[in-house]
Formats: structure tokens, C-alpha cells, sequence
């Protein structure tokens, strides 16, 4: 090994990207990184940002933290969606649309890779952050460092995926890679390896977190809070965060095995010398079928927030409720095969699969039922987290039916692969995930910051959404009739399919339109934050978020609550009696730390190395990991008092 | 504010009804395989999705009206919810509740002998009764279709022909990355693998051309290996055989040629020289270590050497 090739490994000039969009991409993404930085230089932010935000282990901080990043990938990834949706509506007969084949490719792969892992998880963990410790009357979640070292792992993860954009090139096989097209034989760019070290990374930081909520919700319940008392969100995050501990370690491995056959030339998953894909196929779907359940489970505990509160009523059917989550993790562990109907596993395997998906479908409909009856006899008032409700019920449902018919397998062998699926997958975490997750921070918004989000726009956002949702995916589902598969970058004029995919296209403009305004809608109400100023309980709520001030104090709950029923706050209202506290004590929060920022930092630079092969760079990063983990196990002055006589 | 924003529904209420009628228009006239089968398989495949959408039917259409009754009967800002409002009722019996568990249940127990009934019935596996079964071994290459047709002793490149009404057995492998052969119209896909194979069932009843695709991403040029399936008399499946014959031959050497990656190709038609070659192909992943020979700037070996016993074959 040469020298140069010790120091620079696998780059070279000729990792800058050459095609204008690329090139565009990436020069307007470090242009805005340039100007937020030189903005928050020019303002002298940087120590207030760093004590108040980056080395904060404040949860509600890294839950805000955690919904930045993530709506900020959401502009990357919906700008890939914009542009596949462009090239499809254009590449037809002799036009070869915008985008090159291979560029196609990376950009689909990154929407997918982003969306899931970087915009979906983050606004989830964010908004898990912000409500679980206040939901059940804690001060903080069990292990506040770790949950900062979580965020900085997605964080840093989410700016490897970034990197590609600037230098070298993205995946080109898709979301999850199967292997052998991801192998170095198929794909021997950096691409699939930057994909591989940014899941990795960030993956990490999910299973941490999936630890820490899981040791918060058991442990760090206020006192009379028994389980069939906590809030229904507190309940899907815990059957969340147990599929996330079961699941990401799977992820983890994959993505190990992976990476060795890449890196060192060995042979899980390979096309020769005994390598077996259908493993990889199967692993990967392990992982990934609980993935999507992780995401949606929490999105039903925001609706089963809000549809009680803004109908004036209790929620209908508690205990089904709470079967229905479990019911759903289990039978979330024993349907990964559905995905692979087609490749070949049999009559009897593919028919006991395709039951078991089915059978999600009950405890799936319990829970619509369960809401629909929280309506009945209430008084609903249509704001704008009842419309993200109603757009979902409406959506999710037919979404399901669809799902449905794709468990099975005799259906499904016709649908695999085809944009029907594309349709069906988008209806089931646009309208399911993302739609409760907007309810849902439109909801809480007011707790965090002390004023209201603008009604108004809330609403016209709302609208675009939805019906921009129809125009993008309903032809999509037409188009999977008429046998056009999924990741296609240029397709016969003589198939008819081009009108439908510029409808498609129109429809996602409007999704665009519908997204710029939530922008707006963030920054106008910013600006009349006076004007939308909000007291601690905006939305006549239920739960004990609503009875301390808005935006909390640091630590929450000057005196911690005891509830003897659910909805204790909601009780205590309906016969006007204050809720019960303990008595007023000394209060032990966690001091900053920068040590969360250090190591993963650390592992940013083990990835990094990983990528290019800069072998130093991995001994580096992995030594400092390793100091600043010892530095900070050894850091004996991590919590201070606050005296009960001063607060 | 209150007229300008329902000018803005009115526009995207009509923008959907305008998508709606282009989707509608499609349906009817235009060409949408899977509503139109021309065999038994893509039929049958088709009756579970309507069977599926009828069932579902039973839970959706209620939960869609009482969705919109309940938000009609029950707004704030109504004349009834002040009197009904009840913020405590949560469900009058324990039938009530068990019903949400009996409805979908009933419904899902049904679709699951659908399931478990059809996925036999329509197992790709499953040979279909007929006289005579024509065997196509399928070969997805870099980005193309090769097929072969052992017993008739002819191949081609992106051209599939068969004769009407004769089951087909198609034996599958990939010398390239993970694909899948699809041809909607004739029925499901099964999935092509390198160092694999698979076996799929399908038939043409009635003759005409029907698309056929990869439906799985394999590459830079994937989306080039879209094919025509030509379902034809027994007469006109003779005259190509015997114009097939007399075509170029496929062996060994231009095999090797005809494998390096190539994107759009037009179609081909081979005389079969070496009859083994299916299993040759599928073999040659099996048991060696590929070379791997990166296009980037870090060269790699390549070597080959055998890594498994001889006795593990297909």
C-alpha cells in the first residue's frame, strides 16, 4: 500500500460529483449549511446554542433537536421525491427525462433510505422525547445522557448520508440494498457503504434509545400511576420501544455481515463461493417489517390523544386498546416473509404468512373503532390535529384494504414490486405515520413553546397534504394495474403510462406546497408568538403535560404528581379539586455534558474511515471514542441540586 | 379568509375530480393488464384482489359512514352535541367492545382460507394440466432476458414466444443480480436469482402480445428489460422455432459475449448449440468464488479457486 493510498484511501478528485443536479445539490446544500452557521455567527448564537441545545440533556431540548434534523432531511428527502416524480413524468419514448440512470437510482435509493431512518424515526424519537417524561409525571427519562448520545449518533448519521451528496456517490440499490446487486461485484463505489455506516450509526442510536424509554416508562412513572393508567401514547411508545430493542439489534448484525463482505471480501451474502441472499432478503425483512410497526405505533397513540380531547370524552374501549398494541407487536415478529412472497418459499410457508399479516388487520381495525366511538356522544371541534385524524382514518383505512390484498400471496405474487405496492406502503406512512406525527406536533407544540400554531395554515396545510396525497399516489396505484413496477427511470410511450405519472407529479407539487406552508406556518407563528400566546392548557387536554406551565421548566414538575385514576388532570377539572403532589423536596437534574457530541463524533469519524478506507481514520475514531467514553465514566460531577427552598 | 380559502378547495376539488376522470378513463380504455388476464393464472390472481376488496367492503363502508356521521352529529359546533354529549360514556356493554374484536375477525378468518386456499391453487410451482408443457429456461443477464428452449433447440434475447393455450413451464436463474420476471397480463412474478433457481407455471389463452418486465432494481440499465411475450398459434410457435434454428448459435463463447452488461437490447433470436447451458449458468455461481473485479480506483484479485466440495451441486 502506497503512501497516498494510506492517507487518502479511496478518495480522490474524481470523487466530486460531474452531473449539474448533482453538482446543484450539493453546492445548494453547503451553501445553506454555510449561511445557517455564518447566521448563527453573525447573531453571536453559538454559546447559547451551545448551552442550551447541543450539549443539553434536557429531553425536551433533544426532542426539538431530533424534529429539526428530521424536517430538514424531509427537505432532502421530498426534494428526491421531487425529482423522481419529475423524471418519470418526463423519461417516456426518446426522452431520457432529467436524471441518468445511475443518478435515478441514488436518489431513490436516498429517498427511501431518508425517509424511513432519518425523518420518520426522528420526528418520532423527538416527539417521544418531548411528551413521554411529561405524560407520566417524571422530571427526566432514565438515562439522560444516553438519550443525548442517541441524538448525536442519528445526528451525525444523518450528516454521513448527507455527505454523499459532495463526495463520491449514493447507494444504487435501493432502500435496503439486497445483496448481490449491493455487493462490491454489482456496486463497488462508495455508495452502498455510505449507506451502510449511516444506518449503522444512526441504528445505534435508535437501540439505545429503545433501551431508555423502555427503563423510563417502567421506572420513572409517577406515583398511583399504575400500566392501565398511563396515557395511550405512553402505552404505543412502550410497545414501540420493546420492538425496537427486539428488532435493531438484527439490523445492526445485517449491516455487519454486509459490511465485512464489502470491506474484507467475505461471503454472507455474495453471488458465489457459498454467499446466500436470500439470508441477507430474509434478515433485513426481520428487521424491517417490526421498522414499520415501530413507526405507526406511536402515531396511534398521538391520535389516541387527541381524538379524546378534541371530542370532549374518554377514550373508548381502554383495555382493547391496550391489547390491540401488544397484539401488534407480537404479530409484527411473525410476518417479515410477506415481503418475499415471490421468491419462491412455497404454498404452505407463503399461505401461513400471508394469515399471520392478515391477522394485524384486526386489532388494527379495533383501534379505528375504538376512536370512531370516542366520537360518538362527544363534542368534537375541528381543529386542525382533527383533521390530520380524519384525513388518516379515511386514507389508512383504504391503505389497509390494500395491505390486505398484498398479504395474499396469490395477490400478491401479481402486486410485488409493482407501483400498486409503491402506493400502498406510501398510503400506510404518509397518512398513518407522518399525518398523526403532524397531529401530533401541532398538539404539543403549545406545551413546548408557550404559544399556538397558526390555526389557518394549519389547515390549508392539511389540505394540500391530503389531496396532493390522492393526485401523487392514487395514479400510482392505477399505474401498478397497468404492470408498471417501481424504480423505473424511463419507461415505452407506447404503455400509456405518462399521463397518470404526471398527475402523479402534480400531486406531489401540491404535497410541496403543502409542506412550505407548515414552514410558514412555524416561522409566521414565531412572529406572532405574542399574539398566539397560550396558557398551560390550550385544548381542555387530559393528561398531566397539561397541568404545569407552557413552555415547563427544565425539570418539569416542581412537585411530583400521585394520580389514583386515568386522566387524572382531566378528573381533578371535571370535580374542580387540585390534582395530589409529593411534598416539595430537593430536585437532582443532570448538568450539560459535550461528551454526547465527542463520541459520536468519534463513531462519525469510524464511519467515515469505513467508507473510504482511511484506516487511520478508523483507529482515530475509535480511540477517541474510547477515551471519551472513559472520560465521561469517570466524570463524577454530572448532576446538580436544586435547593427545594429556592424554587 | 372564509371565501378565499373555500376558492382554494373549490380549485382542489376540481383538480381531483379532473385526476379522478383521467384515472377513470384509463380503466376503460386503456391498456390496464391486470383488469384485463389472458390466462388462467393472471385470472384466478385477479379474482382473489376482487374477492379481498368485497370482503374489506363489509368493515371500510361503515367505518367511512359512521367516521362522517359521528363528525357530522357530534361538531362542537352542532345543535345536538350539547345535548348528547356524554364525556364519559366509553361503551354500554362488553358486547360492544368483543363486536370490534367478532367483526374483523370473522372477516379476516374468511380471507384466510382464501389465503390458505389459493396459495396452492395459484402456487407458481403447481403444474397446469394440459397435453403438453412447453419448458422455457429463463436466464436474466445484465440488463436482458435470456430465454431458452432446450427441448426446440433455440434461444433469444428479449423475445418471448409460446404457443396458445400450451402450459409453460419456465426454470429460472440469474448470471446477474437479483430480478424478477413479470409479465402481468399471463400472471405473477416469481423472483430470478444467481446460483438459484426458481420455477414458474403460466399459460395464454388466448393469443396477442403482453409486456413482460424485471420487477426487481438490478442495475444501471433495469429499466431497459421490459419484453414483448408473444402468445401465437401452434403453426406460427413452429415457423419461429424453425427460423430460430438456422439463427446464429449460442455456445458457450458467444454466451460469455452476449452476458457482459448491455442496456435496451433489441431482440434476438440464437440456435441453441450446447444444451447444457442452463445448467451451466446456474451452476457457475454455486460452487466458485466470482472474481471481483472493481471498476474503482483499488484493484482487487482475481483469482478463482473452488471453495465447495464437488459433491454440492444444484
Amino acid at each position: 500500500m502506497s503512501l497516498s493510498s494510506f492517507i487518502f484511501g479511496k478518495l480522490a478528485l474524481s470523487v466530486f460529483p460531474d452531473s449539474p443536479i448533482a453538482l446543484g445539490g450539493g453546492i445548494f446544500m453547503v451553501a445553506m449549511v454555510l449561511f445557517v452557521l455564518g447566521l448563527i455567527t453573525y447573531k453571536g448564537a453559538w454559546p447559547w446554542l451551545w448551552k442550551e441545545y447541543l450539549t443539553s440533556l434536557d429531553p425536551k431540548k433533544i426532542g426539538v433537536m431530533y424534529i429539526a434534523v428530521a424536517l430538514i432531511m424531509l427537505i432532502r428527502g421530498g426534494s428526491d421525491a421531487l425529482l423522481m416524480r419529475v423524471q418519470q413524468a418526463t423519461s417516456v419514448g426518446n426522452s431520457q427525462g432529467i436524471l441518468s440512470s445511475e443518478h435515478f437510482q441514488q436518489i431513490f435509493s436516498a429517498h427511501g433510505s431518508i425517509m424511513i431512518f432519518f425523518v420518520a424515526m426522528g420526528v418520532m424519537f423527538g416527539l417521544i422525547n418531548l411528551v413521554v417524561p411529561l405524560q407520566i409525571g417524571a422530571r427526566d427519562v432514565a438515562f439522560p445522557f444516553l438519550n443525548s448520545f442517541s441524538f448525536w449518533l442519528f445526528a451525525f448519521g444523518a450528516v454521513l448520508v448527507n455527505l454523499s451528496l459532495i463526495l463520491g456517490d449514493f447507494s444504487t440499490a435501493g432502500w435496503l440494498s439486497y445483496p448481490p446487486l449491493s455487493e462490491l461485484q454489482y456496486s463497488p463505489t462508495v455508495g452502498v457503504d455510505y449507506w451502510l455506516w449511516s444506518l449503522q450509526i444512526s441504528g445505534l442510536g435508535s437501540l439505545l434509545s429503545g433501551v431508555n424509554f423502555i427503563a423510563t416508562i417502567l421506572m420513572k412513572r409517577c406515583k398511583g400511576m399504575t400500566p392501565m393508567k398511563m396515557p395511550m401514547f405512553t402505552w404505543t411508545v412502550l410497545g414501540a420501544m420493546s420492538l425496537v430493542v427486539a428488532a435493531f439489534p438484527i439490523l445492526t448484525v445485517t449491516l455487519a455481515l454486509l459490511a465485512l463482505d464489502r470491506t474484507v471480501g467475505m461471503h454472507f451474502f455474495t453471488a458465489g463461493a457459498g454467499g446466500n441472499m436470500m439470508m441477507y432478503v430474509n434478515l433485513i425483512w426481520a428487521w424491517g417489517h417490526p421498522e414499520v410497526y415501530i413507526l405507526v405505533l406511536p402515531a396511534f397513540g398521538v391520535f389516541s390523544e387527541i381524538v379524546p380531547v378534541l371530542s370532549g370524552k374518554k377514550l373508548a374501549g381502554y383495555t382493547s386498546m391496550v391489547f390491540s398494541i401488544w397484539a401488534i407487536v407480537f404479530f409484527s415478529f411473525v410476518v417479515w416473509l410477506h415481503h418475499f412472497f415471490t421468491m419462491g418459499a412455497g404454498a404452505d410457508v407463503n399461505a401461513a404468512f400471508g394469515i399471520a399479516t392478515m391477522v394485524i388487520a384486526i386489532p388494527t381495525g379495533v383501534k379505528i373503532f375504538n376512536w370512531l366511538f370516542t366520537m360518538y356522544k362527544g363534542r368534537i371541534r375541528f381543529l386542525s390535529p382533527m383533521l390530520w385524524f380524519m384525513g388518516f382514518v379515511v386514507l389508512f383505512t383504504l391503505g389497509g384494504m390494500t395491505g390486505v390484498m398484498l398479504a395474499e400471496p396469490a395477490a400478491d405474487f401479481q402486486l410485488h414490486n409493482s407501483l400498486f405496492l409503491v402506493a400502498h406502503f406510501h398510503t400506510m406512512i404518509v397518512s398513518g405515520v407522518l399525518f398523526g406525527y403532524f397531529a401530533g406536533i401541532v398538539y404539543w407544540f403549545p406545551k413546548l413553546f408557550g404559544f399556538s400554531l397558526s390555526e389557518g395554515l394549519g389547515k390549508a396545510a392539511f389540505w394540500f397534504w391530503t389531496i396532493g396525497f390522492i393526485l401523487a399516489f392514487g395514479p400510482l396505484y392505477f399505474l401498478g394495474f397497468m404492470g408498471a413496477t417501481r424504480r423505473l427511470d424511463h419507461y415505452d410511450a407506447s404503455l400509456g403510462w405518462q399521463p397518470l405519472f404526471e398527475v402523479a407529479a402534480i400531486g406531489a407539487v401540491l404535497i410541496a406546497i403543502g409542506f412550505v406552508i407548515q414552514v410558514v406556518q412555524i416561522l409566521l407563528s414565531f412572529r406572532n408568538r405574542e399574539k398566539l400566546a397560550v396558557g398551560s392548557d390550550p385544548w381542555n387536554a387530559r393528561t398531566l403535560e397539561w397541568s404545569i406551565s407552557s413552555p415547563p421548566p427544565a425539570y418539569n414538575f416542581k412537585q411530583l404528581p400521585v394520580v389514583a385514576e386515568r386522566d387524572a388532570f382531566w378528573t381533578h377539572k371535571q370535580i374542580s379539586a387540585a390534582l395530589q403532589y409529593e411534598p416539595l423536596a430537593n430536585i437532582v437534574m443532570p448538568k450539560n455534558s459535550a461528551s454526547g457530541i465527542l463520541i459520536a463524533g468519534c463513531a462519525f469519524l469510524f464511519a467515515f474511515g469505513f467508507v473510504w478506507h482511511l484506516w487511520w481514520l478508523v483507529a482515530l475514531g475509535l480511540l477517541g471514542g474510547v477515551v471519551f467514553v472513559l472520560k465521561r465514566t469517570f466524570d463524577t460531577d454530572t448532576e446538580e441540586t436544586l435547593l427545594a427552598s429556592t424554587l | 379568509m372564509k371565501r378565499q380559502l373555500s376558492f382554494v378547495m373549490f380549485v382542489l376539488g376540481g383538480a381531483i375530480l379532473a385526476a379522478m376522470y383521467i384515472c377513470f378513463e384509463y380503466v376503460r380504455h386503456g391498456p390496464v393488464a391486470m383488469l384485463d388476464p389472458a390466462g388462467p393464472i393472471a385470472e384466478g390472481e385477479l379474482q382473489v384482489m376482487l374477492l379481498v376488496a368485497a370482503f374489506s367492503s363489509i368493515v371500510i363502508v361503515p367505518v367511512f359512514v359512521l367516521l362522517f356521521y359521528f363528525a357530522w352529529k357530534y361538531r362542537a359546533t352542532g345543535p345536538y352535541a350539547h345535548i348528547t354529549h356524554e364525556p364519559n360514556w366509553d361503551h354500554d356493554s362488553p358486547m360492544v367492545e368483543f363486536s370490534w374484536w367478532l367483526v374483523p375477525s370473522i372477516i379476516i378468518v374468511i380471507l384466510a382460507a382464501v389465503a390458505w386456499r389459493t396459495s396452492h391453487t395459484l402456487d407458481p410451482y403447481a403444474p397446469l394440466p394440459g397435453e403438453r408443457t412447453l419448458t422455457v429456461q429463463v436466464v436474466a443477464l445484465d440488463w436482458k432476458w435470456l430465454f431458452i428452449y432446450p427441448e426446440e433447440g433455440v434461444a433469444s434475447i428479449n423475445d418471448l414466444e409460446i404457443p396458445i393455450g400450451v402450459p409453460v413451464h419456465f426454470v429460472l436463474t440469474a448470471d446477474a443480480p437479483m430480478n424478477s420476471f413479470w409479465i402481468p397480463q399471463l400472471g405473477g412474478q416469481i423472483m430470478v436469482m444467481p446460483g438459484m433457481t426458481t420455477q414458474l407455471y403460466l399459460e395464454a389463452d388466448r393469443g396477442g402480445i403482453y409486456k413482460g418486465y424485471s420487477a426487481n432494481i438490478s442495475g444501471k440499465g433495469f429499466a431497459g428489460m421490459a419484453f414483448d411475450t408473444r402468445a401465437v398459434s401452434e403453426a406460427d410457435f413452429d415457423a419461429w422455432i424453425a427460423a430460430g434454428r438456422s439463427a446464429v448459435p449460442l455456445d458457450a463463447i458467444s454466451y460469455a459475449a452476449l452476458a457482459k452488461p448491455s442496456e435496451y437490447n433489441v431482440p434476438m433470436q440464437y440456435s441453441l448449440s450446447d444444451s447444457s447451458l442452463y445448467n451451466a449458468v446456474a451452476n457457475s455461481h454455486m460452487g466458485t468464488m466470482q472474481p471481483v473485479v472493481p471498476i474503482g480506483p483499488n484493484q482487487a484479485s482475481t483469482t478463482t479457486y473452488d471453495m465447495m466440495p464437488d459433491g454440492i451441486k444444484m
